[in-house]
């Protein structure tokens, strides 16, 4: 233990940190016939959405499988368009298998429909397949990239701003690293907005002790939900250019939109329209995969980023950093290839694609809605508009015994509260500590995957939880205390 | 805008591997013969990887018959399929989150194919226990041994951590230490005892490494990766010895267990032997194992699936294993974990898919014999070029004359001179190899590499246009 990498022991992961652990330990119990108030372990705790119950696309489903049997393509049962698929992704396998190697930025034909997929997405913004990388998930392709251009030392060691909240991935490259966090806060007041006046406080104040020169942005949110407006990201890419930020823009939910008054604008379409003077100069990395959006392949590892006005030098050195990992999952990247080229609608999978796509995304943004609405009429409990992602990250008053208890024991507030729901009822969620919050502030994150009836269940069961939480730590519900820096409803309105 | 001078000196100082260079050549070249252009050669034949289904070797049916079910479980009323593929898939898919291959999974891979690949390395050591617990899945072996050398690294310069990596050496782990961060301590295998490791150079490259890093663990693999070397019981033993008594973790490639072919020959692990030993080794030495997909017989290379089973391990240290493991960022795709299951728990006797598996099994098993020896024989005949008796893994590694002029011409290029020869190889006959090129100390030997696992008239055209080339040089102007 002593000779252990000092770095690897300051990682910490906490979407599937000690709260996850108690909840397989609990589920284990249930199965052992231990008896509890609860007959199931709901795992509200991560994203995954096969887990809870979502159907995979069939389209892509058959493809993959005709890439894994070619014997298939001879079975009728099979739609031509996805044997189509299925042969041209073949074709530029290593003798026609998943199972070769594939070059590490990926198989051609499919970095070139990625490229078609962004340019139709972004109604004509060119895309150039070289600078299309097919990765292991969206994480890959992050890591990798914070990898290549954290440098320096002292106080010109690379700084990153991350927003906060944040999807903990983030955190822990930085640690792992040993770049230099640079926190900016999301808006909770105006749904979890950008703000630049944010931005610059946080860039000006680490400027001090580091050279800042990455700027992330998750955009739909992780774990906020919020969907940026164009203005915002106008206002961020403008920063980025005016401070040369390499910007880095994770844009895995890009498909899951709730919201009707919102809408996904890619960063590349904005930079874009502000000309060439920023399209041709601002960097920018952006990111998708195959785990979010209406398929929710979590398991294929795919997916992709793509590469903006990086110097030429800087990315003959990222292909050889990608070399040595040798090349994506192969069934991923035919994964990913489906998404970015689904079904015409001229095709004989269209319809039933079109169908269970819509049921998917309809349900969702059911659930969102949902969810915001239930959380919003817990005293105590505030949640800002679900917008976009699969998430809710509601902020929570904590009452201040709770909070003494909490630090008794060295935990967080949050954490306290969230192993009690998760003794109580069975529900699993992650603390807001594990994302960043203000100080102060406590909230959780809530998935909105389990189905409409669990979904309802849950919230159900939450909220009696939580007046029960507030009683035992005897405040009426009449008496909370609001929070002097937010509004908080009173008990009795109701939202 | 970031420039050179802003990137992570970590990732610049990964060596640019031979193997991409040429690799790219390649590509290049196959470009060119598709938009046309007159080659002495229809295509570019690629043996320099070990990647059998490039070179045509099929993959096994049952594996992806129960796969292509995993992914579209409507396949489970497929008649046509047969039933113990259906049975198995179904199976399978109830270890997967929601019954779905495309759930995340345990950071350290799925339990029940965990449990599966510990009863197989029982199986095959002959009893000696093994714990899913200790068994932790990655996306390939080269993710699975970053992650320990992670772990390991530390220091800079004279304190940095070292591993003793053998020379040759599988032609991913240069760059692999690089970008871990710990420095890679050449020490050379016996090319005149058919590549055998010598304790006498253990020892030497040892001494003369303490001082300028911090020597903490060894490598090896078993069957040697590019030798062909098979270890037998003792050579194994003597290894275990040395790295006890100089406490040193001890990393052991055995990717190639399933290729052994060699008469009188076979695979023995290292923890197998280690079991046999004192307590004094057998409840102390630190030993990883390595396995993958990427072997002979499944040669499913692009489903990136792997294990190492952590033996005599600290469990606090295993602890961060895990935790290294959940940000390792990769993960492991689904259909590569249960294609591990497939490969340590096949169809056995009575199974209705046990025919046709066994056969292609024996059909590969043969094809790499015979190519093993149709090549070291062609190769022996060449004047000036030796071959050492292979006896498993893919790849022969032959040891051949360089004509001075292209010593010359690549001391004036800058390149290393097998990779030149590599080079003209490649643009006069098409036949891409890979470059020998010894780190560390040159011996002034030089060697080429070669897989051997494809299919036998595809050997036949590399052994053709090898032997040309080495004859008479180039027959294009220079």
């Amino acid at each position: 233990m002593a000779t252990l990498n000092p770095q690897v022991k300051a990682v910490e992961y906490a979407v599937r940190g000690p709260i996850v652990t108690k909840a397989g330990d609990i589920e284990r119990g249930l199965q052992q016939g231990m008896k509890q108030s609860f007959t199931e372990v709901i795992k509200a705790n991560i994203g995954d959405a096969h887990a809870m119950g979502q159907q995979p696309i069939t389209f892509l489903r058959q493809v993959v499988a005709l890439c894994c049997f070619p014997e298939l393509l001879e079975s009728p049962a099979f739609p031509d368009d996805a044997k189509q698929r299925a042969q041209r992704i073949l074709q530029d396998c290593g003798g026609q298998s998943l199972g070769s190697y594939s070059a590490s930025q990926g198989v051609e034909c499919i970095r070139r429909d990625v490229a078609d997929y962004i340019t139709r997405r972004d109604q004509g913004v060119p895309s150039d397949w070289n600078s299309i990388y097919l990765t292991t998930g969206a994480s890959d392709g992050i890591m990798s990239i914070l990898k290549l251009i954290v440098s320096g030392r002292g106080t010109s060691r690379t700084g990153v701003m991350i927003p906060i909240p944040q999807y903990p991935l983030y955190s822990a490259a930085i640690s792992e690293l040993e770049a230099v966090h640079i926190n900016y806060y999301l808006d909770e007041d105006d749904c979890w907005a950008l703000d630049i006046e944010e931005l610059q406080r946080a860039y000006l104040t680490a400027k001090q002790q580091c050279q800042p020169r990455v700027l992330c942005i998750i955009n739909p949110g992780n774990p906020t939900g919020q969907v940026q407006s164009k203005k915002c990201i106008e206002e961020v890419l403008h920063f980025a250019y005016v401070e040369n930020l390499f910007v880095m823009a994770d844009e895995v939910y890009q498909d899951n939109v709730y919201s009707p008054d919102c809408q996904f604008h890619s960063f590349k379409k904005v930079l874009y329209e502000m000309g060439p003077e920023y399209f041709n100069n601002v960097e920018l990395a952006s990111f998708h995969s195959t785990s979010k959006g209406y398929t929710g392949e979590c398991g294929f590892r795919g997916g992709y980023m793509e590469v903006l006005n990086m110097d030429p030098q800087v990315e003959a050195q990222l292909v050889k950093l990608l070399s040595v990992r040798l090349c994506p999952p192969v069934p991923g990247q035919a994964a990913m290839d489906v998404i970015v080229n689904p079904p015409k609608v001229h095709e004989p999978s269209y319809a039933q694609f079109i169908k269970e796509k819509s049921a998917v995304l309809d349900v969702l943004a059911h659930k969102a809605m949902l969810t915001e609405r239930i959380l919003n009429s817990v005293p105590g409990i505030k949640c800002n508009p679900v917008q976009g992602a699969m998430y809710a990250f509601p902020e929570i008053f904590i009452p201040p015994r709770a909070i003494q208890e909490a630090q008794s024991l060295s935990v967080a507030p949050d954490m306290l509260y969230c192993l009690r729901l998760l003794e109580e009822t069975g529900i699993c969620v992650v603390p807001g500590s594990g994302f960043g919050q203000r100080e102060g502030t406590f909230h959780f994150r809530m998935t909105i995957l389990p189905s409409p009836e669990k979904l309802e269940l849950l919230l159900r069961q939450l909220k009696e939880f939580h007046l029960r939480f507030l009683e035992e730590n005897i405040v009426p519900s009449a008496q909370i205390v609001l929070n002097p820096s937010r509004q908080w409803p009173s008990p009795q309105s109701s939202d | 805008m970031c420039s050179l001078e802003h990137v992570n000196p970590r990732v610049r100082g990964i060596r640019v591997s031979p193997h991409s260079r040429l690799q790219i050549l390649a590509a290049h070249i196959t470009q060119d013969i598709t938009l046309g252009a007159l080659k002495p050669f229809k295509e570019v034949i690629d043996v320099s990887s070990g990647d059998p289904h490039r070179a045509g070797m099929k993959p096994i049916t049952f594996v992806r018959q129960v796969l292509a079910v995993c992914l579209l479980p409507q396949l489970l009323e497929k008649k046509s399929l047969p039933l113990d593929v259906r049975l198995r898939a179904r199976r399978l898919l109830e270890a997967c989150d929601g019954g779905s291959v495309g759930s995340y999974t345990a950071s350290s891979g799925i339990l029940h194919v965990r449990q599966s690949i510990a009863e197989f390395i029982m199986r095959r050591d002959g009893g000696v226990p093994s714990y899913a617990k200790d068994v932790l899945i990655s996306a390939g072996f080269q993710s699975a041994l970053m992650v320990v050398v992670k772990l390991l690294a530390s220091g800079e310069e004279e304190t940095q951590t070292g591993m003793l990596t053998p020379m040759p050496c599988p032609h991913t782990l240069p760059a692999l230490l690089d970008e871990g961060g710990v420095t890679l301590v050449p020490y050379q295998l016996m090319e005149d005892r058919g590549w055998a490791v010598d304790l006498d150079e253990l020892h030497r490259t040892l001494k003369t490494a303490r001082g300028r890093c911090e020597p903490r663990a060894i490598y090896i693999s078993n069957p040697g990766n590019p030798t062909g070397h098979v270890q037998d019981w003792k050579s194994i033993e003597e290894v275990i010895q040395f790295a006890a008594a100089e406490r040193l973790l001890l990393l052991v490639d055995e990717v190639y267990q399933d290729s052994v072919y060699g008469e009188g020959r076979e695979f023995i692990s290292y923890k197998r032997v280690l079991f046999e030993m004192d307590k004094e080794y057998s409840e102390t030495v630190q030993l990883v194992s390595f396995h993958s997909l990427s072997t002979g017989q499944m040669g499913e290379c692009g489903l990136r699936a792997g294990y190492m089973e952590l033996v005599n391990i600290d469990p606090e240290v295993m602890h961060f294993v895990d935790t290294m493991l959940c940000i390792s960022i990769t993960g492991t795709p689904v259909t590569g974990q249960l294609a591990l299951d497939l490969m340590v728990n096949p169809p056995q006797p009575g199974d209705l898919s046990f025919d046709t598996y066994t056969q292609e099994i024996l059909l590969t098993r043969a094809t790499l014999s015979q190519n093993a020896q149709r090549a070291q024989e062609f190769l022996n005949e060449l004047p000036g070029m030796s071959c050492q008796p292979a006896m498993g893994g893919i790849y022969l590694y032959p040891r051949l004359h360089l004509p001075s002029e292209i010593i010359e011409k690549a001391k004036i290029l800058e390149v290393e001179a097998d990779v030149l020869y590599c080079q003209m190889l490649l643009e006069d006959k098409g036949v891409c190899l890979g470059a020998g090129c010894q780190y560390g100390e040159t011996t002034g030997n030089y060697h080429l590499r070669l897989c051997i696992l494809v299919l036998p008239d595809t050997l036949e055209e590399v052994l053709a246009g090898l032997g040309s080339f080495y004859l008479h040089g180039h027959t294009s102007s220079p």
